[in-house]
C-alpha cells in the first residue's frame, strides 16, 4: 500500500474510532460516573443516526417520493441534525427513566436492551417512518463543497476531534462540579446519597439523559460520516455490546480511558479483519463471527484480569485536594 | 383467537421453561444472566448435532412415533443436551463467574460477563452452524388434529404441553421434598444465613446453574421442534424471558410459568394485530406495563 492510501486508511480508522469515542463518553457518564446499567447504546444509536438524517435531509418529493418514504425530512443544516438527535434521545431517557431508575440496575438493563430491539424492529418494519429495511441514503455532509471529496475525510476528521474535545471538556467540568460529585457518592452508595438529602431518583435521571444526549450525538456523527442509515447497523453487537468493552477496556470513570479504550479496541477490531485474511477459504465466509468471538473473549478477560481496565479509575476529582 | 391463545400457551410454555431457570439463577445467585436465551440456542443446537450427525452415525434409526415428529434420536438426544448444557453452564460458573464473585465484581459486571458469554456463544453457533434456520427433520409434512372447539393443533404441540408441565411437577417436588431443594430456597431467601446454617451454598449455586441449564435447553429443544432452530432463537427468547420472570416475581418458580404462560399469549394474540417480527416488543412493552404498576410482579407482595 503506497503512503497516500494508507493515511487514508489511518483517518478512516480514526473517525469511526472517534465516533465510538463519543458513545463510551456517554456511556461513561452513565456508568462510570453514576452506575447506570444501560445496555440499549444501540436504540440511542439508531434514534439518533435516523432523526439527524431526517432533520438534514430534504422531503423526497416527485418520482422520488414514491420509492422513499420518510416522516419528514427538513432540509436543515448538519448541526441543527446534531442538536435534534440529541434532544430526542434525551427525551427517550426520560421515558426510559421514569419507570427503571426506581427499580433496581437490573430493570434498566432489561429495559433499555428492549427498547433498542423495538427501534430496530420499528425502523426495519414502518416503511412510512423512514424508509424500512433500505434505510435512507444521500445524507448531507457538512463543509461538503470545500474541499475534493476524495479528501472529505480530513474535514471530517477535524470536525470529530472538535465535537469529541468539546464533549469531553464539558463532561470533565460536570463531573468535577459538586453534581459530579453526588453521582459519584450514588454510584458508591445509594443509601448515604440519600441521607445526605439527595434525591437520587433525579440525579439519575439527568445523568442517563445527558449520557444519552451524547449518544445522540454519536449516533448522528455515524450517519453524516456513513452518509446512509439502515436498521441493520444497530444491531446488538455494533450498537451496544463492542463499546462497553471499549469503556470497559478503557478504565470505566475515567474520561480519558473511555477514549483511549475506544481507540485501542477499534484498533484491535480492525486487526482482527486484517488477520483473518489469512484465514482458509472455508473458514473466510465465517470472519466475522471469529472476530466477534475475539472481542468476546476479550472482554471476559479483561473483567477477570483486569477489570478497572487500562487506566483505571481517576480517584482525585478536584485540584484542590492535597 | 381461541388458537391463537392455544399457540400461545405453547409458546408460553417453552418461555416458562427458560424464564425458571432464569429465575432460579437471579433469585439464588441474584445474577441477572443474559446468556440465558443463548443456553437455549445451544441446546437445541446440540440436540440438532445429535440428531442429524451424531446418532445418525452410530446408527440408531430415524422414523418417527405415530404421528409426532419425531422418534428414538430426539429421545436420547433430549437429556444428553440437557445434560450437556446444565453442565455448561456450571463450568461457565466454576472459570468465570465465581472468579468475578471471589474478586468482589459487582452484579453489572456478572451480567455483563454473562452478555459476553451470550454473545460467545452466538459467534461459536454461527461459526459451527452459520445463520441459516434448520429443522430436525426437514421436509416432514407436520398436520395438526382437529380439536372438539374446532382449534388445530399438532401432536407436537400437545406433547409439549405435557413435557412441560411434567418437568415443572418435577422440580417443584424437588424443590419442596428433598433436603438440597429446601436449602436452595432457603438460599434464595438470604445466602448469608444459609451459610452460617450450614448449607453448602457452594453447591447450592453449581445446582441451580445445572437445573437452569437443563431446563434452557428442554425449552430451546422444545421451540427448535415446534418452530425451527436458529442462531438468533435465544436472543429473541431473551426479552420474553425478562419479562416472565419480572412478571411472576423474580424468585418465584410458579410466578415464572405463569409469566412465561402470560407472555406467550400476549405475544402471540398480538400476531393478529401486529406483524410477527414485533413480538419480542409486545413482550417488552408488557414488560414495561409492570414495571409501572407492579415492579414486584403478581406473586410479590405489597409494594414498599
Amino acid at each position: 500500500m503506497e503512503i497516500g492510501g494508507l493515511i487514508a486508511y489511518l483517518v478512516a480508522l480514526a473517525i469511526t474510532a472517534g465516533i465510538y469515542a463519543v458513545f463510551c463518553l456517554g456511556l461513561n457518564i452513565q456508568w462510570g460516573y453514576t452506575g447506570l446499567f444501560n445496555i440499549g447504546i444501540a436504540g440511542f444509536f439508531c434514534v439518533g443516526a435516523y432523526i439527524s438524517a431526517m432533520i438534514t435531509l430534504p422531503a423526497p418529493t416527485g418520482v422520488y417520493a414514491k420509492y422513499v418514504h420518510q416522516l419528514f425530512g427538513f432540509d436543515l443544516p448538519f448541526i441543527f441534525g446534531l442538536f435534534g438527535a440529541a434532544i430526542v434521545c434525551g427525551i427517550i431517557a426520560f421515558l426510559i427513566g421514569i419507570p427503571t431508575l426506581r427499580l433496581g440496575e437490573d430493570y434498566l438493563a432489561i429495559s433499555t436492551l428492549g427498547i433498542a430491539e423495538t427501534f430496530r424492529l420499528i425502523f426495519n418494519n414502518e416503511k412510512w417512518l423512514a424508509n424500512g429495511a433500505r434505510g435512507l441514503t444521500g445524507l448531507p455532509q457538512p463543509l461538503e463543497n470545500l474541499i475534493d471529496p476524495k479528501y472529505y475525510n480530513y474535514i471530517y476528521l477535524v470536525i470529530i476531534v472538535i465535537i469529541l474535545a468539546a464533549i469531553y471538556l464539558l463532561i470533565e467540568r460536570a463531573i468535577r462540579s459538586p453534581w459530579g460529585r453526588v453521582l459519584r457518592a450514588i454510584r458508591e452508595d445509594e443509601a448515604s446519597a440519600a441521607m445526605s438529602g439527595k434525591d437520587i431518583f433525579n440525579f439519575k435521571m439527568q445523568s442517563l439523559v445527558f449520557g444519552a444526549m451524547v449518544m445522540g450525538v454519536g449516533g448522528a456523527l455515524f450517519a453524516h460520516y456513513m452518509k446512509a442509515v439502515s436498521p441493520e447497523i444497530f444491531t446488538p453487537l455494533y450498537g451496544t455490546f463492542i463499546i462497553w468493552v471499549m469503556l470497559i477496556a478503557g478504565g470505566s470513570g475515567n474520561n480519558k480511558g473511555a477514549i483511549l479504550g475506544a481507540y485501542v479496541i477499534w484498533g484491535i477490531w480492525i486487526g482482527t479483519q486484517l488477520l483473518t485474511d489469512y484465514l482458509p477459504l472455508f473458514l473466510k465466509a465465517r470472519a466475522p463471527y471469529i472476530r466477534f468471538l475475539v472481542i468476546g473473549v476479550l472482554l471476559e478477560l479483561i473483567l477477570v484480569y483486569r477489570p478497572q481496565g487500562l487506566l483505571g479509575e481517576e480517584k482525585k476529582v478536584s485540584k484542590m485536594m492535597e | 383467537m381461541l388458537e391463537l391463545i392455544v399457540y400461545g400457551i405453547v409458546f408460553g410454555s417453552i418461555i416458562s421453561l427458560g424464564a425458571i431457570g432464569l429465575t432460579l439463577v437471579f433469585g439464588i445467585i441474584r445474577f441477572a444472566n443474559f446468556a440465558h436465551g443463548d443456553l437455549m440456542t445451544t441446546g437445541a443446537y446440540i440436540a440438532l448435532f445429535m440428531v442429524t450427525t451424531a446418532l445418525a452415525w452410530i446408527g440408531i434409526p430415524d422414523t418417527t412415533f405415530g404421528s409426532l415428529s419425531f422418534g428414538w434420536r430426539m429421545l436420547i438426544a433430549f437429556p444428553v443436551s440437557m445434560a450437556i448444557v446444565g453442565g455448561l453452564a456450571i463450568v461457565a460458573d466454576r472459570i468465570l463467574y465465581r472468579k468475578l464473585r471471589d474478586q468482589g465484581s459487582g452484579p453489572v459486571m456478572l451480567a455483563m460477563s454473562s452478555l459476553g458469554i451470550a454473545f460467545i456463544i452466538r459467534m461459536l453457533i454461527l461459526i459451527f452452524w452459520g445463520a441459516d434456520s434448520l429443522f430436525y427433520k426437514p421436509g416432514l409434512l407436520r398436520p395438526a388434529i382437529e380439536m372438539p372447539v374446532g382449534v388445530k393443533i399438532r401432536p407436537d404441540q400437545i406433547l409439549i404441553l405435557i413435557l412441560v408441565f411434567g418437568m415443572v411437577i418435577l422440580l417443584h417436588l424437588f424443590m419442596q421434598k428433598t433436603k438440597m431443594g429446601k436449602a436452595m430456597r432457603a438460599t434464595a431467601d438470604n445466602m448469608e444465613l444459609a451459610l452460617v446454617s450450614g448449607i453448602d451454598t457452594d453447591r447450592v449455586i453449581i445446582l441451580t446453574w445445572g437445573i437452569g441449564g437443563a431446563l434452557a435447553a428442554a425449552g430451546g429443544i422444545l421451540y427448535g421442534i415446534d418452530v425451527q432452530v436458529h442462531a438468533y432463537m435465544g436472543w429473541n427468547f431473551l426479552i420474553p424471558l425478562f419479562a416472565a420472570t419480572i412478571l411472576g416475581t423474580i424468585g418465584n418458580m410458579w410466578g415464572a410459568l405463569v409469566g412465561g404462560l402470560v407472555i406467550g399469549v400476549v405475544q402471540q394474540v398480538s400476531t393478529a394485530f401486529l406483524m410477527p417480527t414485533y413480538k419480542p416488543a409486545v413482550a417488552f412493552m408488557v414488560m414495561i406495563l409492570i414495571l409501572l404498576f407492579r415492579p414486584k410482579g403478581i406473586f410479590g407482595g405489597k409494594q414498599e
